[in-house]
């Protein structure tokens, strides 16, 4: 029996663990990937509460957040890709030139 | 030609030479800018005389109706909206006192123009660095001095006031390199400031009045004012002559305007501009002479200046001072004659000084040129038999100043002598003592520059006469100075008088007039005698009058400290207060506005170090944040 709880719990584990994989990493893709996994860990959430107030909004609601999180991703990676080419590396070090 | 294109030619001839010598003189002309100003103010001349015939072909019928109605040029701008009467136009008057105006400013300009060429070389004969300027600003003045002349309305009156203004300004600081002469140019300058701002507010109280500034309408209505009324407005447009003609206590700036080029001292300081003021009390004699008050303050005034000018030039030792001066008393002596009801005797002094006072100014130039710019006549001496022909001609020009029969000086003052009598003998008294010491004092240096043993600067070897050009405008002038006198044969009643009577309203003074003027012949000659007696048989070592009473001596040659006291009065606490003002801007509200904008600053300063430019360091810190909303949403809903 698949409960709300048991999705939003499932949902909140996922957020975190991309949180702590985005703040401990410094590789692009990684952080990316991290963004990703808290991504996935909301569309759980929204899943849940439609669950939770018996209707299929917050599942449609999902399937549109994700058809936008592919397209994200590919956007994402396209300019992961881009800094790549400029700087030679993937360490998120590299583009700090904003310090104040 | 029909009279409106000839009024309007006049002013627009000399202001289209110094419009196209400004435009081209530079680039084109530069040595050949003269024809122009020739060629502009000689074709206004032409346009005058036959102004003049068409004036004096008016009968005498019409001549007031005639003369009262303006000649329209066009309508310049309104204000109000209550129909035709809120137009102010650009309108000419053209009657006597114009026509006659005109003939002596634009004779003594061409003269002047004429003599410039010859002036404005260096010794080799090459043109001075800004030759086409003063040419250009030379007709700005001309044209400047039409329209004050021409003007038919007190709005444009006071238009060509401030032009001639601003044309003397940039003529006396001609030579702006010099630190003197930029400092003439600017003490002249604000001087006038003060007698304008007078002039200003008495315009202004003539519009409060009537609602309109033509002079046919405003001299009809001054029966309608009270005389008290009529006094302020009279008084007020009188500070604009005090300023512009020199006279007490704003007499300052004329002597050190004498920094200016020689040809400019003739024409605007002695001539022409400075006589402004005598034209428009002579102008506004309607205003004038509706109140008694004002006409007693008008030749106060005058008596005063005339006297002080005349002490204080018996003293002095620079040539063109000691003619500036004597023009300061000569003005004093045309307002003598305008306060005590004599306007055309006034007029015609005006008349005749302009002939004689550019005479005497050109001659000076002319020893000027010879001694290489030395203009001290304790460093000269003995012209007469290098310099014939300037002496020839300065000798007239001084016996004509000295009031000596028959020559143009002595009919004018004698009737302004007259006049001063018959009105008050203090007034009679002030003015024969002024003649007997401008008979001294203009004698005094003539003797000295041309008298005596032959004494020159050190720098100069042999002096020379100087070329056609300024020699031939000496004579012209000359003749003028001998024979302008003539237009007002027999005293009161000659042509010129006869020519002015439709205009200016004045008084008659028959009754004595032969004894005054065998007593101001006599009070000459015993000038030009003591002069003699003192400075032509031998000359001094010393200024008689220094080792007789060395206070009264040192006074006169310090002007009575007018400039010194001026400069403690008035010059020292608003430069003070100017310092003052500066101060309280640059330290007080700058330091404020730079606290006010140091707030910002700060700030940023203080928070610059949180961009650290690191991704990581800013999610960290979004994710604390939104933990921290969070956990305050649960425990403020708990």
């Amino acid at each position: 029996m698949v409960t709300p709880q048991s999705l939003m719990l499932i949902g909140a584990v996922l957020f975190f663990l991309g949180v702590i994989g985005f703040l401990t990493r410094r590789n692009l893709i990684i952080m990316f990937l991290s963004t990703e996994v808290m991504f996935q860990g909301v569309l759980l959430n929204l899943v849940g509460m439609g669950l939770l107030h018996r209707n299929l909004e917050g599942q449609v609601f999902g399937l549109f957040v994700l058809v936008i999180a592919a397209v994200e991703a590919g956007l994402g990676l396209a300019i992961v890709v881009m800094l790549f080419r400029r700087k030679g590396t993937l360490d998120a070090e590299a583009w700090s030139a904003l310090q104040g | 030609m029909e009279l409106r294109t000839l009024a309007i030619w006049i002013p627009l001839l000399p202001l289209l030479a110094a419009v196209l010598i400004g435009a081209i003189g530079l680039r084109g002309l530069r040595t050949r800018s003269h024809w122009l100003a020739i060629g502009g103010v000689a074709a206004a001349l032409v346009l005058a005389l036959l102004l003049f015939q068409r004036v004096r072909a008016t009968p005498v019928a019409e001549a007031e109706t005639t003369f009262n109605r303006p000649v329209q040029v066009y309508s310049w701008f309104r204000a109000g909206d209550t129909g035709e009467r809120d137009w102010f136009n650009v309108e000419f008057r053209v009657d006597p006192l114009t026509s006659v105006m005109l003939l002596t400013v634009l004779s003594v300009s061409l003269l002047v123009v004429i003599y410039s060429t010859g002036y404005m070389r260096d010794h080799h004969g090459h043109p001075e660095y800004g030759y086409e300027r003063f040419f250009a600003f030379l007709c700005l003045f001309v044209f400047s001095m039409c329209m004050l002349v021409l003007a038919g309305n007190f709005l444009l009156l006071y238009l060509g006031w401030e032009l001639v203004g601003l044309s003397s300004y940039l003529l006396i600081g001609f030579y702006y390199q010099r630190p003197a002469a930029a400092a003439a140019a600017k003490k002249a300058f604000l001087v006038n400031r003060v007698g304008d701002f007078g002039f200003g507010l008495g315009i202004l109280l003539i519009f409060y009045h009537f609602g309109r500034l033509e002079y046919g309408a405003v001299f009809e209505g001054v029966r309608n004012l009270s005389e008290g009324q009529i006094t302020l407005i009279a008084l007020l447009l009188f500070c604009g002559a005090v300023g512009k003609s020199a006279q007490l206590p704003l007499h300052v700036w004329l002597p050190d305007a004498m920094e200016g080029p020689t040809p400019v001292s003739a024409l605007i300081h002695a001539a022409t501009m400075v006589t402004a003021g005598v034209y428009m009390v002579a102008r506004c004699s309607a205003i004038f002479t509706a109140s008694h008050v004002a006409m007693t303050v008008v030749a106060s005034v005058g008596a005063a200046t005339a006297l002080f000018a005349a002490t204080v030039a018996l003293a002095q030792y620079d040539m063109k001072r000691i003619l500036a001066y004597s023009t300061c008393s000569q003005l004093g002596y045309m307002f003598l004659g305008l306060g005590v009801g004599a306007m055309p005797s006034a007029m015609f002094h005006l008349f005749t000084h302009a002939f004689f006072k550019a005479l005497l100014f050109l001659g000076a130039g002319s020893i000027m040129h010879a001694m290489l710019g030395e203009i001290d006549i304790r460093r000269f001496g003995g012209l007469r038999r290098s310099l014939p022909r300037t002496y020839g001609t300065m000798l007239i020009g001084a016996l004509a100043l000295a009031g000596v029969p028959p020559l143009a000086g002595f009919w004018s003052k004698d009737e302004i002598v007259h006049a001063a009598w018959t009105t008050h003998p203090i007034f009679g008294v002030v003015a024969s003592l002024t003649a007997l010491l401008t008979a001294f004092y203009t004698f005094r240096m003539i003797f000295l520059a041309f008298h005596g043993d032959e004494r020159l600067p050190q720098k100069v070897d042999h002096p020379h006469e100087s070329g056609p050009a300024m020699r031939v405008p000496l004579m012209i002038l000359s003749i003028g100075a001998i024979g302008a006198g003539f237009f007002g044969v027999p005293a009161g009643h000659g042509a010129f008088h006869h020519f002015l009577e439709p205009v200016l309203q004045g008084e008659h003074h028959d009754e004595g007039g032969r004894a005054v003027m065998v007593a101001s012949a006599i009070l000459s000659l015993v000038g030009i005698g003591a002069a003699w007696f003192v400075y032509g048989a031998r000359r001094p070592e010393r200024e008689p009058l220094e080792s007789l009473n060395p206070v009264l001596f040192r006074t006169l040659h310090h002007r009575y400290y007018f400039d010194e006291f001026y400069d403690v009065a008035i010059v020292t606490p608003l430069r003070r207060l100017g310092r003052f003002c500066f101060g309280f801007d640059n330290y007080g509200i700058n330091t404020l506005l730079a606290l006010i904008a140091g707030v910002p600053k700060l700030i940023g300063f203080a928070l610059k170090g949180l961009q650290r430019g690191a991704m990581q360091g800013y999610a960290m810190g979004m994710t604390i944040g939104m933990l921290a909303l969070v956990g305050w949403l649960l425990w403020a809903n708990a």
